[in-house]
C-alpha cells in the first residue's frame, strides 16, 4: 500500500484574548492511497481544524505535511496542489454562493485552472460532472436556495470532483442531512471512491457513519490524538477511556439490549492554554497522579492499534 | 443505485429572486409612491427641453415677482425667471449632482471598504481611522470645507458631496464583507484556488450588493440636500444655473412678500428627498428577506 | 395498566397559507398520551413534527399558519376552544417546552437564576425569595450547583444549559414536557448525560413527555410509544416492541435501513429513494407511494386509512388493509 499523505506532529494553535487556543497538538498520521481515514471527536476537538490545516487553508504552526512523498508545508499558492487536494463542507447550506447557478457554480474551479478550452467542453464537462454525483440536468441553470439539502451536497461533491483531486478531506458532510438522504450521499461517496481511487480523510461526530466509511479511525479529544487503529478493532475493542465513554454513549436504535452503559460525567474543557498531563484525565475514572503531571505517548499496543494512556494495559488487561 | 432521483420539489419554486423582490417591493404602498415620484422626477429631467415652457434663464423684465397664474403656474422670480422652468432644469441639476456625487462616494467607499473588510489587519485600522476622521466633522461641515477650499462650481459640489458620504459606504461594506467573508463559500471558493481579487468580486460582492443598494439610495436625498445647501451658502451651483438650493437662496429675501418663491422649490427638495427616503426603506425590506410576511 | 388518558389529538390538520400556496404541514394526526408516557414523535425534516408541537401549545405563528380541523383534547377540555388567557396560565404550568437549541432560548442578559424564578413566579403566588429557593432546588435537581444561579447564560456549556432549560420546563411541575429535539445540538457524550438526567426526572415526577426527533436510537433509549410522522400524517405507531421489533410500514422499514449498522459490516446501505415531499404539493393517495418499493397503482388513488394490527399498533398502509 503507498502512502499518500503523511502528517508529522502538526500543530495548530490560535491565539485567543485567553491565551493560546491548542486546536490540533501534535497529531501525526498517514493515509493510504485510496483509504479511508475517519476521523472523530466532539465539538472543539480540532477535527474540522485538522483537515483545513493539512489542505492548506489553514497555515500550520509547526510540523510537516508530505503529499506523495514531496513537503507541502510551506508551499505557498501551488495550483497544482489545489487541484490534488479538495474539500467537501459540512453545511450544504452555507458553502454555496447564493447569487451563482449550480452550473456556474461547478464550472468556477475549471475555469480558475483553464481546464476547458472552449464553452462547449467547459459545459460538457460540467454536464458530465452532474450526471455522476446524480444531480438531473434540469438543475443546472437553479440556485442553492432552490435544492433541499442532499442535492446541494451533490453539489459540493460535484465541486470537489471537478479538480479531478486525489485527495479529499470531507468535513461532516453528512452531518445536516436526514438519515434516508445520507445513506443516499454516503453511497455515493463510497462508490466514487471504489471508481476514481480517491483518498477520504472523513471527519465526522457520527460513530455509525465513520465505521460504515473508514478503513482506519483516529479518535480526537481536545486536538490530541488519543487512539488510532483499523475501523473493527476500534469498535470490537476500544482501549483508551475516553473511546470507551464514546462508543458507550451512541444511543443505538434497538431495544432490550443488555448494555453497559457508561455516562461521561463532566464536560470537555478548555483546549486554551492546557496543562500539562493528558487532557481527559480531568473525566477519566482510571485517572491517577501521573495522568495530571506528564503527557501520555501514542503506544502501539496491538499490532496497528495505537493509544495515547499511561495504563491503557492495565485497563484492558493486557500484558507488557 | 446512481440513479437520479424524481423531482417534486423545484417546480413550485421556478421564480428568480429579482421578481420575487419586485413582488414584496409593490406591495409596500409608500415605496411605490417613492418610485413614481422619482420617475417623474427622472422623466422631467430628460425632457426638461420640452416640458419646461420657458428658458430656465431667460428674464422678463416686465413680469417681476408674479405670483402663480395660468401663464406662470408656480409665478416668476425677482428677475422675471419662470419658477416653474426653472423648477423642472433644476430637477436636471439636483439628480446629476446626486448621482454623481453618490457614484463618487459609493465606488470610493466599496472599494475602500472592501478592502479594510477582506484584507484586516493594519490596513484596516489605517482606512477605518480615516473613516472615523471624517465622520467627527459633521457631514456638512466637511462639504463646506471641501467645498470653500475647491471653489465654487457644479463640479466641486460634486466632488465636495461624494467625498463627504465616503464613511458611510466604507463602514457598511466593511461590515458586511466581514460577515460574507467568513462563509463556507468563500471558504470553498479558496480551496479551488481562487484568487482574493476573484473571490471578492465573485462571491463577495454580489452578496453585499443589497445593503449598498439601499444606503445608495438613501444617500440620493441626503446628497441632494446637501448640494442645495451648498448652493444656498452660495459655495455650490452659481445662477442663473437653476438649481432648487440657489433659488431659495435668491428668493428668501422676498419671503415676507412673496412667499411662492421660497415654497415652490423647497417642496421639490422635499419632496424628492422624501421620495428617496421612501423608497429606499421600502427597498431595505423587500431585499431582506428576515421581513418577509 | 389502563391508566388515564392525558392529551388526545384528533384529527389535527394544521396548513400554512403563504404565497406560493397552501403548505400541508401537518394532516390529519391523531394520537393519545397517557399519564407518565413517554411518546416519540419520530420524523425527517420537514415532516410536520415541530409544528404538531406547536399546535398543541397554540404556539402556531398566525399568520400565515392557520390549524385548520381537529382537537386537541387536555384532560378532556379543547384546548382549540380555549381562550388566549386560559392558553397561558396552561402553558408552562400544565404543558412546558423544551426546544433544540440551548443557545438561543435563554435570555443572555438575564442571570439563569433570575430566569427560573420569573416562571416560577409567572404560575405561582410566590414571594421574590421563596421563588428564588425554589430556582435553586430545581437548579440542584437537574445536577447544576445552586451557587451558578447568579451567573450567566454565556458562562454555562451547552450540555449545562439544555440542563437548565429542563429545569425551567419542569419548575413549575407540569404534567406534560414536550421536547424539540432536545439532544440534537449536544455532543453524544453530553446527549447521553441529558438522555439519563430526563430519564430518571420522568422516574421521579412521573410527567408525560412527548418526545420529537428524528434520531431512532434516542427514541429506542428514553421512549415507551412511537409514532413515525411522514409527511404531516402518522403512518405507523405502536409501542416500541413493536414499531422496532415488527416494523410494518414500509417508511419506518426504510428508516432503519438507511442507518449505518454499528454492530456489523455491511458495505452498502439501503436508503430510501427519493426525496421528501413538498408540503405544497403532496402527492395523491398515500404520500409514501412515490417513494415505495411496495407501491400499487391503487396507492396513488386512496389514501390509506389507519388499520389495527394489533390492540396498540396501528399502521397506515394498504398492504395492511
Amino acid at each position: 500500500m503507498e502512502t499518500l499523505l503523511r502528517v508529522e506532529h502538526l500543530k495548530k494553535y490560535f491565539k485567543t484574548p485567553r491565551g493560546m487556543l491548542h486546536a490540533v497538538d501534535d497529531v501525526s498520521f498517514t493515509i493510504g492511497q485510496g483509504k479511508t481515514l475517519g476521523v472523530v471527536g466532539e465539538s472543539g476537538c480540532g477535527k474540522s481544524t485538522l483537515g483545513r490545516v493539512i489542505i492548506k487553508l489553514l497555515d500550520a504552526t509547526d510540523g510537516r505535511v508530505y503529499f506523495e512523498g514531496k513537503d507541502i508545508t510551506d508551499a505557498k499558492g501551488d495550483m497544482r496542489l489545489r487541484r490534488d487536494m479538495q474539500i467537501i463542507f459540512q453545511d450544504p447550506f452555507s458553502s454555496f454562493n447564493p447569487r451563482m447557478s449550480i452550473s456556474e457554480t461547478i464550472a468556477e474551479p475549471l475555469k480558475i485552472h483553464h481546464l476547458c478550452r472552449s464553452r462547449d467542453a467547459l459545459n460538457r464537462r460540467v454536464t458530465q460532472l452532474m450526471d455522476t454525483v446524480g444531480l438531473a440536468r434540469r438543475f443546472a441553470n437553479s440556485y442553492p436556495h432552490e435544492l433541499d439539502g442532499g442535492r446541494r451536497q451533490r453539489i459540493g461533491i460535484a465541486r470537489a470532483l471537478a479538480l479531478e483531486p486525489k485527495f479529499i478531506v470531507c468535513d461532516e458532510p453528512v452531518s445536516a442531512l436526514d438519515v434516508s438522504i445520507q445513506a443516499q450521499i454516503l453511497n455515493l461517496m463510497q462508490d466514487l471512491q471504489a471508481e476514481k481511487g480517491f483518498t477520504y480523510l472523513f471527519i465526522t461526530h457520527d460513530l455509525s457513519v465513520v465505521k460504515h466509511i473508514s478503513d482506519e479511525i483516529m479518535v480526537m479529544y481536545l486536538g490530541v490524538m488519543v487512539e488510532k487503529s483499523r475501523s473493527d478493532d476500534l469498535f470490537d475493542q476500544p482501549l483508551h477511556p475516553y473511546t470507551k465513554a464514546l462508543l458507550s454513549a451512541i444511543p443505538e436504535p434497538r431495544i432490550n439490549k443488555t448494555r453497559r452503559r457508561e455516562v461521561l460525567q463532566g464536560e470537555i474543557t478548555s483546549p486554551v492554554n492546557p496543562q500539562p498531563g493528558c487532557r481527559f484525565a480531568a473525566r477519566c475514572k482510571y485517572a491517577k497522579e501521573i495522568c495530571t503531571r506528564q503527557n501520555p505517548e501514542l503506544q502501539e499496543v496491538c499490532p496497528g492499534h495505537m493509544a495515547a494512556c499511561h495504563f491503557v494495559r492495565e485497563i484492558n488487561g493486557l500484558q507488557e | 443505485m446512481r440513479s437520479v432521483e424524481p423531482g417534486i420539489l423545484e417546480d413550485s419554486k421556478k421564480r428568480s429572486q429579482f421578481v420575487d423582490i419586485w413582488r414584496r417591493l409593490c406591495k409596500n404602498r409608500l415605496a411605490v409612491l417613492g418610485m413614481i415620484v422619482l420617475l417623474i422626477l427622472v422623466f422631467a429631467a430628460i425632457f426638461a427641453d420640452v416640458i419646461a415652457p420657458y428658458d430656465y434663464a431667460q428674464q422678463d423684465y416686465t413680469a417681476l415677482h408674479q405670483t402663480p397664474s395660468l401663464k406662470h403656474i408656480f409665478g416668476t422670480d425677482n428677475t422675471g425667471r419662470d419658477i416653474f422652468s426653472r423648477i423642472i432644469y433644476g430637477a436636471r441639476t439636483s439628480l446629476v449632482v446626486g448621482f454623481v456625487s453618490l457614484a463618487v462616494g459609493c465606488l470610493t467607499g466599496c472599494i475602500l471598504g472592501a478592502i479594510a473588510g477582506y484584507c484586516g489587519g493594519g490596513i484596516e485600522i489605517a482606512i477605518m481611522g480615516f473613516c472615523d476622521i471624517l465622520l467627527a466633522i459633521p457631514q456638512t461641515v466637511l462639504a463646506i470645507a471641501i467645498a470653500s477650499t475647491l471653489g465654487t462650481g457644479t463640479v466641486n459640489a460634486m466632488i465636495a458631496v461624494g467625498i463627504s458620504s465616503i464613511p458611510n459606504f466604507c463602514r457598511i461594506v466593511r461590515s458586511s464583507t466581514m460577515t460574507v467573508k467568513d462563509q463556507e463559500y468563500v471558504e470553498a471558493a479558496r480551496a479551488i484556488g481562487s484568487s482574493s481579487f476573484h473571490i471578492v468580486r465573485k462571491h463577495i460582492f454580489p452578496n453585499i450588493l443589497a445593503p449598498i443598494i439601499v444606503q445608495a439610495t438613501l444617500n440620493i436625498g441626503k446628497a441632494i440636500i446637501m448640494c442645495a445647501a451648498l448652493s444656498f451658502l452660495g459655495l455650490g451651483i452659481q445662477p442663473p444655473e437653476a438649481e432648487w438650493g440657489n433659488m431659495l437662496s435668491s428668493a428668501r429675501q422676498f419671503v415676507r412678500d412673496y412667499p411662492h418663491e421660497v415654497i415652490f422649490p423647497g417642496l421639490a427638495i422635499m419632496l424628492t428627498v422624501l421620495a428617496c427616503n421612501l423608497f429606499g426603506d421600502g427597498l431595505r425590506d423587500a431585499l431582506d428577506p428576515k421581513l418577509k410576511r | 395498566m389502563e391508566q388515564e388518558t392525558l392529551l388526545s389529538v384528533k384529527d389535527l390538520t394544521i396548513h400554512y397559507i403563504t404565497d406560493d400556496g397552501v403548505m400541508k404541514a401537518v394532516n390529519g394526526i391523531s394520537f393519545d398520551l397517557k399519564k407518565g408516557e413517554t411518546l416519540g414523535l419520530v420524523g425527517e425534516t420537514g415532516a410536520g413534527k415541530t409544528t404538531t408541537a406547536l399546535g398543541i401549545m397554540r404556539l402556531v405563528p398566525d399568520p400565515p399558519g392557520k390549524i385548520v380541523s381537529g382537537e386537541i383534547l387536555w384532560n378532556g377540555k379543547n384546548l382549540l376552544k380555549v381562550g388566549k388567557l386560559g392558553m397561558r396560565a396552561i402553558r408552562g404550568k400544565e404543558i412546558s417546552m423544551i426546544f433544540q437549541d440551548p443557545m438561543t432560548s435563554l435570555n443572555p442578559v438575564m442571570t439563569v437564576g433570575a430566569q427560573l424564578s420569573e416562571v416560577i413566579r409567572i404560575h405561582e403566588k410566590l414571594s421574590r425569595a421563596d421563588a428564588a429557593i425554589r430556582a435553586g432546588e430545581m437548579l440542584e435537581l437537574v445536577g447544576i450547583p445552586s451557587e451558578r444561579m447568579d451567573e450567566y447564560p454565556h458562562q454555562f456549556s451547552g450540555g449545562m444549559k439544555q440542563r437548565v432549560v429542563i429545569a425551567m420546563a419542569l419548575a413549575c411541575n407540569p404534567l406534560m414536557i414536550i421536547a424539540d429535539e432536545p439532544t440534537t445540538a449536544l455532543d453524544v457524550t453530553i446527549q447521553a448525560q441529558v438522555l439519563d438526567l430526563m430519564r430518571s426526572l420522568r422516574e421521579k415526577f412521573g410527567t408525560a413527555t412527548l418526545m420529537i426527533t428524528h434520531d431512532l436510537g434516542v427514541v429506542a433509549e428514553i421512549c415507551d410509544r412511537v409514532a413515525i410522522i411522514y409527511a404531516g400524517q402518522i403512518v405507523e405507531q405502536g409501542t416500541l416492541e413493536e414499531i422496532y421489533e415488527n416494523t410494518k410500514h414500509p417508511y419506518t422499514k426504510g428508516l432503519f435501513a438507511s442507518l449505518p449498522d454499528m454492530s456489523s459490516k455491511a458495505h452498502r446501505l439501503h436508503p430510501i429513494k427519493g426525496l421528501m415531499p413538498d408540503p405544497a404539493n403532496l402527492p395523491s393517495g398515500c404520500p409514501f407511494h412515490p417513494r415505495c418499493d411496495h407501491a400499487r397503482p391503487e396507492c396513488a388513488r386512496r389514501t390509506p386509512v389507519r388499520t389495527e394490527v394489533t390492540p396498540s399498533h396501528f399502521v397506515n398502509c394498504l398492504l395492511y388493509e
